[in-house]
């Protein structure tokens, strides 16, 4: 199993309550997205998978390992085999964005490696081929204070790519890209965890890429799991439920509206299928 | 997967040649000032020089505790505060007035003379200011707080001046405009615009200041300084320990006091 | 009969707070003046002005024939030679002190995760070690010094190595803790060390002003250099001890004069380096 969780609940410091028993599991090499709207916990359920937050309750097992019970070189053996895509980068505006992807191994690598690196990169053609990947290669040596919001997510992603995780989280990787540039990203991202036969986990705020792209679907709304389903039988009422306070049209990458035609869940095949673009 | 090209590979350098050479420079010359000084540091760590930094610092155990040294250390205490703040409070008024030709409101003559005499007021280390005052006013503690006064008038003096060039002009421009004169309008419309920064700035010297009152004893200037180098020359190791805790104490409780008020005004939002 | 509101109108409501703030002031003010002896009529006491205005009269013109000149310069470079040398052990003291007391490196406080109680107390104990480090100011460690080790620079490059590590401990450990810690806190959740996060995710955005405030810190070392001149230590503090303990006008203005030009030159360093990392 690549992770479990079970019974997971969360209490922020404040009291107010993130997570209610949240029990789900995935085999390795699974896709999932986590869909809801904001403020249901799909942040707080991520950053436990990644093992950067303790939950209150319930136990995690992380790519067969309890995290909170580990000594801290195995936490930190465990925690360079999980790369996590944040949706604001953290990348130091000063830095140069070979020196951000490098960054990746860097619970890898031994620390003269590391060291050398931040005078000379020890890898040139590997961050390189990581960015060409996302459409940036030509930026290889600017500062990420020059890039924009899309492309520093993509250098973020291409740090991950990089890491070369056997647990792939994605935290919202695309909400600063436009429609074509999220199709992109996010088929890397697909390619790479079907290629090395790694699970993919991504949370995502917009509908048609989640539907397009993830074989499950996970719906989260007020800190519970509302419906764990294959991309197929996800219809238009299941997810105007979830999302019932939002606006009208559910959200998309594009703000186009959601073509899904509301199909019972025992035909599967009267669902219209949007084909994923052409990957460069 | 190609190999990078050199392009690549000269681009990847981490930094500028020129930062490269920076860097370089500045490893060779803290290298020479080691050779210069010829300091034989690996003596630190023998055996023998252990042992005996070790009974030097045994001489100073158990230190004097009795209730007239007290009193005594009390009394350095309460003058090295008194120092410090009549010091810092002359230097302030001091540093005012010379702000207001150093930040050209009086013309570019009268500017750059004082501008030149606050950068001579605060190159001069305030011991050294110690050492002249003691000339001119006699051992004591008025001495350390001319000496505080002189160094500190020029810091100020150049804090408060940038403060006064980088207020704006308007509020000023407006009353004169309607008729006030230029003097008025600079204590009703600049005045209060940079006192909050002037008052943090004689604040900060203040804390800094107490810290230096505790030294400028030494060469005869008063207050616990005095106290610590008199006793030091007589030999008397368990006072001089005495007399260090109180310096370290005085030193503690002033930069708790400070920590205590900036997070109280972070907290106001100031 | 009420009071009109007229008449309560034309009462200032700051008038009373500010008038007892003044009086508090000159209360404070008095017994102050009166310990620290402040007694301007000292200045122009005959015996006072005698000595003082023999001496000032020497100092124009300043001593400028040629050996002395030479002993000023080589007092200048040895203060100088102090100066780095005092920081740059302050800076091997400061570095690992300064990365262990900042919270931003912490790894145990990721979840929190296991250690957390330990890493406290550690990071307690540092602080601590600080505080005694710089409370007690570099003077009176290069006397101590000097009783252990006797007259001369090595006793000065320890204080100021010793202080200094303390300061620059602390404030280093404050710079990293503000402005933006998420990439170091991020590389640390993918398992990175805690060493690499800082070169990776810290420095990167704090150099500038860590940088800025060790070159001001080397400014004060000079400075202090001087003063530890004073108890024995060498350079241009013993110079200046020397020449007033002779009451040498000449000698004594141009070492002043060197004092001025020390410090443009610290002013012109900073604001270089100021530029070269912005």
């Amino acid at each position: 199993m690549s992770f479990e969780l079970a019974q997971i609940g969360l209490v922020h410091a404040n009291g107010q309550r993130a997570l209610r028993a949240v029990t789900l599991a995935a085999a390795r090499g699974e896709r999932l997205a986590i869909i809801g709207p904001s403020g249901a916990g799909k942040s707080s359920l991520l950053r436990i998978l990644a093992t950067s937050l303790r939950p209150t309750e319930g136990r995690v097992s992380v790519l067969e390992r309890n995290p909170w019970q580990l000594p801290g070189a195995e936490l930190k053996r465990l925690r360079s085999r999980i790369g996590v895509v944040h949706q604001a980068p953290p990348l130091p505006p000063r830095q140069r964005a070979i020196t951000a992807v490098i960054a990746g191994r860097l619970g890898q690598w031994p620390w003269w490696k590391s060291a050398l690196s931040l005078l000379y990169p020890a890898d040139i053609a590997g961050p390189r081929e990581q960015l060409a990947r996302l459409d940036l290669a030509d930026r290889l040596f600017e500062r990420c204070d020059q890039l924009s919001g899309g492309q520093l997510q993509r250098v973020g992603v291409a740090r991950v790519l990089y890491q070369r995780p056997e647990l792939l989280l994605a935290d919202e990787p695309v909400s600063a890209m436009d429609p074509a540039l999220a199709d992109l990203t996010v088929s890397q991202l697909h390619s790479e965890a079907a290629a090395r036969g790694v699970t993919l986990v991504a949370s995502l705020h917009v509908v048609d890429i989640a539907l397009r792209w993830f074989p499950r679907v996970i719906g989260l709304k007020a800190g519970e799991i509302v419906f764990d389903l294959p991309a197929a039988r996800v219809s238009d009422s299941v997810l105007r439920s979830l999302y019932a306070s939002e606006t009208g049209t559910l959200p998309t990458q594009d703000n186009q509206p959601l073509d899904i035609a509301p199909a019972a869940p025992s035909e599967p095949t009267a669902r219209k299928i949007i084909p994923p673009p052409r990957v460069i | 997967m190609s190999a990078p090209t050199l392009a690549e590979r000269r681009g990847a350098l981490g930094f500028c040649v020129y930062c490269w050479g920076a860097m370089a420079c500045l490893m060779a010359v803290v290298w020479a000032s080691f050779a210069y000084l010829s300091l034989d540091l690996a003596r630190l760590f023998t055996r023998e020089s252990a042992g005996y930094m070790l009974d030097f610092i045994a001489r100073f155990f158990p230190p004097d505790l009795s209730a007239g040294f007290l009193r005594r250390i009390a009394q350095g205490t309460l003058e090295t505060l008194a120092i410090s703040a009549v010091g810092t409070l002359l230097a302030a008024l001091a540093g005012l007035l010379l702000a207001l030709p150093a930040s050209g409101r009086l013309g570019p003559v009268f500017k750059a003379v004082t501008r030149f005499l606050l950068n001579f007021l605060r190159s001069v280390p305030e011991l050294v200011w110690a050492a002249l005052m003691v000339l001119a006013a006699g051992l004591g503690p008025f001495a350390g707080t001319l000496a505080l006064a002189l160094h500190t008038s020029g810091v100020l003096g150049r804090l408060f001046a940038e403060s006064l060039e980088n207020a704006p002009p308007e509020p000023a421009r407006a009353l004169v405009e309607s008729g006030a004169a230029p003097a008025l309008a600079f204590v009703y419309a600049t005045l209060p615009l940079i006192t909050p920064q002037l008052v943090a700035y004689s604040l900060y010297r203040w804390e800094m200041n107490i810290r230096m009152a505790t030294v400028l004893g030494f060469v005869g200037a008063g207050g616990l300084g005095q106290m610590l180098y008199y006793e030091l020359s007589l030999l008397h190791e368990p006072q001089a320990c005495s007399v260090i805790a109180a310096m370290l104490a005085l030193v503690v409780v002033v930069d708790a006091i400070s920590a205590w008020v900036r997070r109280g005004q972070m907290r106001q939002g100031g | 009969m009420p009071r009109s509101t007229t008449q309560q109108a034309l009462r200032d409501p700051d008038a009373r707070a500010r008038a007892t703030w003044a009086l508090a002031a000159v209360v404070l003010l008095w017994p102050l003046l009166l310990v620290a002896q402040f007694r301007p009529a000292d200045l122009f006491d005959a015996r006072n002005l005698k000595v003082i205005g023999g001496f000032l009269g020497q100092f124009f013109p300043p001593n400028l024939n040629g050996e002395f000149l030479g002993l000023a310069l080589k007092a200048t470079v040895e203060t100088l030679a102090m100066a780095t040398a005092g920081i740059a052990l302050a800076m091997v003291l400061a570095a690992p002190l300064g990365l262990a007391l900042s919270h931003s490196l912490s790894i145990s406080r990721i979840g929190p995760g296991p250690g957390r109680a330990l890493g406290e107390a550690l990071r307690a104990l540092t602080r601590l070690a600080l505080l005694a480090l710089r409370g007690i100011p570099e003077i009176v460690w290069a006397l101590l010094l000097v009783r252990a080790f006797g007259l001369g620079p090595a006793a000065g490059v320890l204080a100021i190595a010793v202080t200094y590590g303390g300061m620059l401990g602390k404030v280093y450990s404050e710079i990293l803790e503000s402005g933006d810690t998420r990439p170091a806190r991020v590389l640390l959740e993918s398992g990175s060390g805690r060493l690499m996060a800082f070169f990776y995710g810290l420095l990167p955005g704090s150099a500038q002003e860590l940088a800025s405030y060790t070159v001001y810190r080397w400014e004060c070392a000079v400075r202090a250099s001087v003063i530890m001149g004073f108890v024995g230590a060498g350079g241009l503090g013993q110079l200046m001890d020397q020449s007033m303990k002779m009451l040498n006008g000449g000698e004594v203005s141009t070492i002043l004069i060197i004092f001025l030009l020390l410090v443009l030159l610290a002013d012109a360093i900073s604001s270089a380096v100021r530029r070269t990392l912005a």
